[in-house]
């Protein structure tokens, strides 16, 4: 990028600079004739935060979204910005910004236009200026007089992305803005988007299905499944601490194992585990008695050969058998099949520390402590799963 | 294989002789006649003279009629394009389950003749009928006033017989924009109003474009809504070109108008389409 270009850009971001409102969602309902796409959602986003609702298709993530940028009337509930409720709001008074899941870019009019239909609706001065500005900050100055169907898929996106930043919304929406991109595409711009809500300090929302995604751009995620919100957090809390079952398995994998609290001691809370005793720290079980599921991430079970001295000590146990082994470079996937019939997930990284182990190896396989979780029992094991395709 | 020189032309074959057979060799045949010696008769027969003459008689003798169908042709055409578009716009954007069945209304008229629609519509805009009965009543129309022979009826019967051809386009080009542009519109501070004057209006122009020259080049050269609802003071191009060639037995005159006709209405939808762009439709 040139240096003039540059000096463009910051000032498009040092235009957007501004102070936001909170946005919040009370008792947000949607029904539809045959279902209930949103549930009573209570929701407050922090102004300037880029939060993420992350869930299924179907989920109403989606609907959400729409409600807040007017494009869908709720059932019952209120939106409210800052202290002013909006509702009821045209879509067209709201200063909220939608960037769409296939752009709805204008192809009857050039990039510039595009960029420049919102400043112009509003009568704004000088939008010539600002759109340059804007296009630098995308990186797309050159292009400004090109028509949307003759930019690749990524430029198209960029564009969306400066038509509705230029309006300088309290509130961007962006609806799955990236899942039209090929893989590698979609990595750079997750980067970049990231940036410039750094540069510009709006608060982004962001809906997608994709939980990786979701954790590389988000400050706060909500996972959302059949209209509610499962658990809302930082990336890291929810992939820690998941609450629910859905959560552990639709945010990453996780390897969960049928257990009965035996005892609550202080801050630890021991399980028997087809007999054998793991304990779990209090604020990570969710469950005080009885049943539950004890939750462990793949990448937090080791594996050793049988007699092998263990890393982490802990909790332990013996008797696996290597059933598979997927060795995908940076790391390797072995599947453990257990004494009592179920396969753990283990991902390792190849630090080249010994051979990677042959299917059919037995095993002891072990955790630190503080990496397990507890979840009741009567949540589905299955929820959330995401289906290999 | 090698696939031969000459294959395009092969294939292209069919096309061109379609063209030659309807278009290439009726046209000459017009043309040749436009040129005759106006001295010929059904008698004496004709001869092709290269009487260029022709064409500067003709207009003398019937720059009115000629005038008069252009000028009815641009009224209907823009009556068709308000009314057309509201239909159009209402059926492809608003009817939802209903939308097959209006289209298919559009198109029913097309069930029954032609003539037999125009002479229906010489009995409802009759001077005993209810249309200027009411008119009277309402004191919109004089008590000898009428509708039949006047300029109203003509215009009114072009408008009837040609609005399903702007209908159809319109719809067409309509019902293809995407939804989320105008969603798109509204979240970008257009109001519903600015969102149709910036998105949806221009968006349909191909619709627009197809459906004006569709409904105003066969409306220029009509005959039969003039014949049967206007009187001599409302005869068209059309009516004086079939008078001539039927009763007159003046072909050299009907040719030569003919001629003139193609040549104007060719001339005007050439500036048209440079000028309203149609990267569109083709």
């Amino acid at each position: 990028m040139s240096l003039a270009a540059d000096g463009a850009a910051h000032r498009a971001s040092d235009r957007l600079q501004g102070e936001g409102r909170s946005l919040r969602l009370t008792a947000l309902t949607k029904e539809f004739a045959t279902f209930t796409a949103v549930r009573s959602l209570d929701l407050e986003i922090p102004a300037g935060t880029f939060f993420a609702l992350l869930g299924p298709s179907g989920c109403g993530k989606t609907t959400t979204l729409r409600m807040v940028a007017g494009l869908d009337t709720p059932t019952s509930g209120t939106i409210h910005l800052g202290a002013d409720e909006i509702t009821y709001e045209k879509p067209y008074r709201r200063p909220v910004n939608t960037v769409f899941q296939n752009y709805a870019l204008f192809p009857h009019l050039d990039i510039h236009e595009n960029v420049a239909f919102g400043l112009r609706r509003r009568k704004v001065k000088d939008v010539d200026k600002q759109v340059q500005e804007m296009l630098a900050l995308v990186e797309l100055e050159a292009q400004a007089r090109k028509k949307p169907p003759q930019m690749s898929g990524g430029q198209q996106q960029r564009v969306a992305l400066a038509r509705a930043l230029i309006n300088r919304p309290e509130v961007l929406l962006l609806d799955e803005p990236l899942g039209a991109l090929d893989l590698k595409l979609r990595r750079g711009m997750q980067i970049e988007l990231k940036r410039i809500q750094t540069e510009v300090g709006l608060t982004f929302v962001h809906v997608t299905h994709d939980q990786e995604e979701a954790m590389t751009m988000a400050d706060t995620i909500a996972v959302m499944n059949s209209g509610v919100i499962e658990q809302m957090g930082s990336p890291a809390e929810l992939y820690e601490n998941p609450r629910t079952t859905f959560v552990a398995n639709f945010l990453g994998q996780s390897n969960l194992i049928a257990g009965a609290v035996s005892s609550t001691d202080g801050d630890v809370v021991r399980v028997d585990m087809h007999g054998t005793q793991v304990s779990i720290l209090a604020d990570r079980a969710h469950v005080r008695s009885g049943d539950g599921w004890v939750g462990i991430r793949p990448e937090k079970v080791l594996v050793e050969p049988l007699g092998e001295p263990l890393d982490a000590p802990g909790n332990h146990l013996t008797g696996g058998v290597i059933t598979d082994v997927s060795f995908v470079g940076v790391s390797t996937q072995y599947l453990v099949m257990m004494p009592w019939g179920q396969e753990l997930m283990s991902f390792e990284q190849n630090t080249g520390r010994r051979p990677v182990l042959a299917t059919g190896t037995k095993v002891d396989v072990s955790w630190r402590p503080e990496f397990a979780f507890l979840l009741p029992a009567s949540q589905d094991v299955n929820a959330g799963v995401v289906e290999e395709s | 294989m090698r696939r031969g020189r000459f294959t395009g032309y092969w294939l292209m074959l069919p096309a061109g002789l379609w063209l030659a057979l309807f278009f290439v060799i009726p046209f000459y045949s017009l043309l040749a006649t436009s040129l005759f010696d106006p001295e010929g008769s059904v008698l004496t027969g004709y001869d092709v003279d290269y009487h260029f003459a022709n064409f500067v008689d003709a207009l003398q003798q019937f720059w009115e009629p000629l005038v008069r169908s252009l000028w009815y042709a641009a009224v209907a055409t823009a009556i068709c394009l308000v009314l057309g578009y509201v239909l159009a716009y209402a059926i492809a954007l608003k009817a939802g389950k209903w939308r097959t069945l209006l289209l298919v209304l559009v198109i029913a008229p097309f069930f029954t003749s032609f003539l037999v629609r125009t002479l229906s519509w010489k009995l409802i805009l009759a001077d005993d009928g209810f249309v200027v009965d009411t008119l009277q009543f309402l004191q919109l129309l004089g008590d000898d006033g009428r509708l039949l022979a006047t300029p109203v009826a003509v215009i009114a019967g072009l408008v009837y017989n040609f609005l399903p051809f702007m209908v159809l386009p319109l719809y067409a080009s309509l019902e293809k924009i995407d939804g989320r542009l105008i969603e798109a519109a509204g979240d970008l501070y257009a109001s519903p109003t600015r969102g149709f004057l910036k998105v949806t209006l221009p968006l349909s122009k191909p619709g627009v474009v197809a459906g004006t020259l569709l409904t105003f080049i066969p409306a220029a050269g009509d005959y039969i809504n003039a014949a049967l609802l206007g009187s001599p003071n409302q005869r068209m191009v059309g009516n004086v070109i079939q008078n001539l060639f039927t009763s007159t037995g003046d072909y050299a005159a009907a040719g030569a108008l003919s001629v003139i006709l193609m040549a104007i209405i060719v001339a005007m939808v050439m500036v048209y389409i440079r000028t309203a762009g149609t990267e569109e439709l083709v």
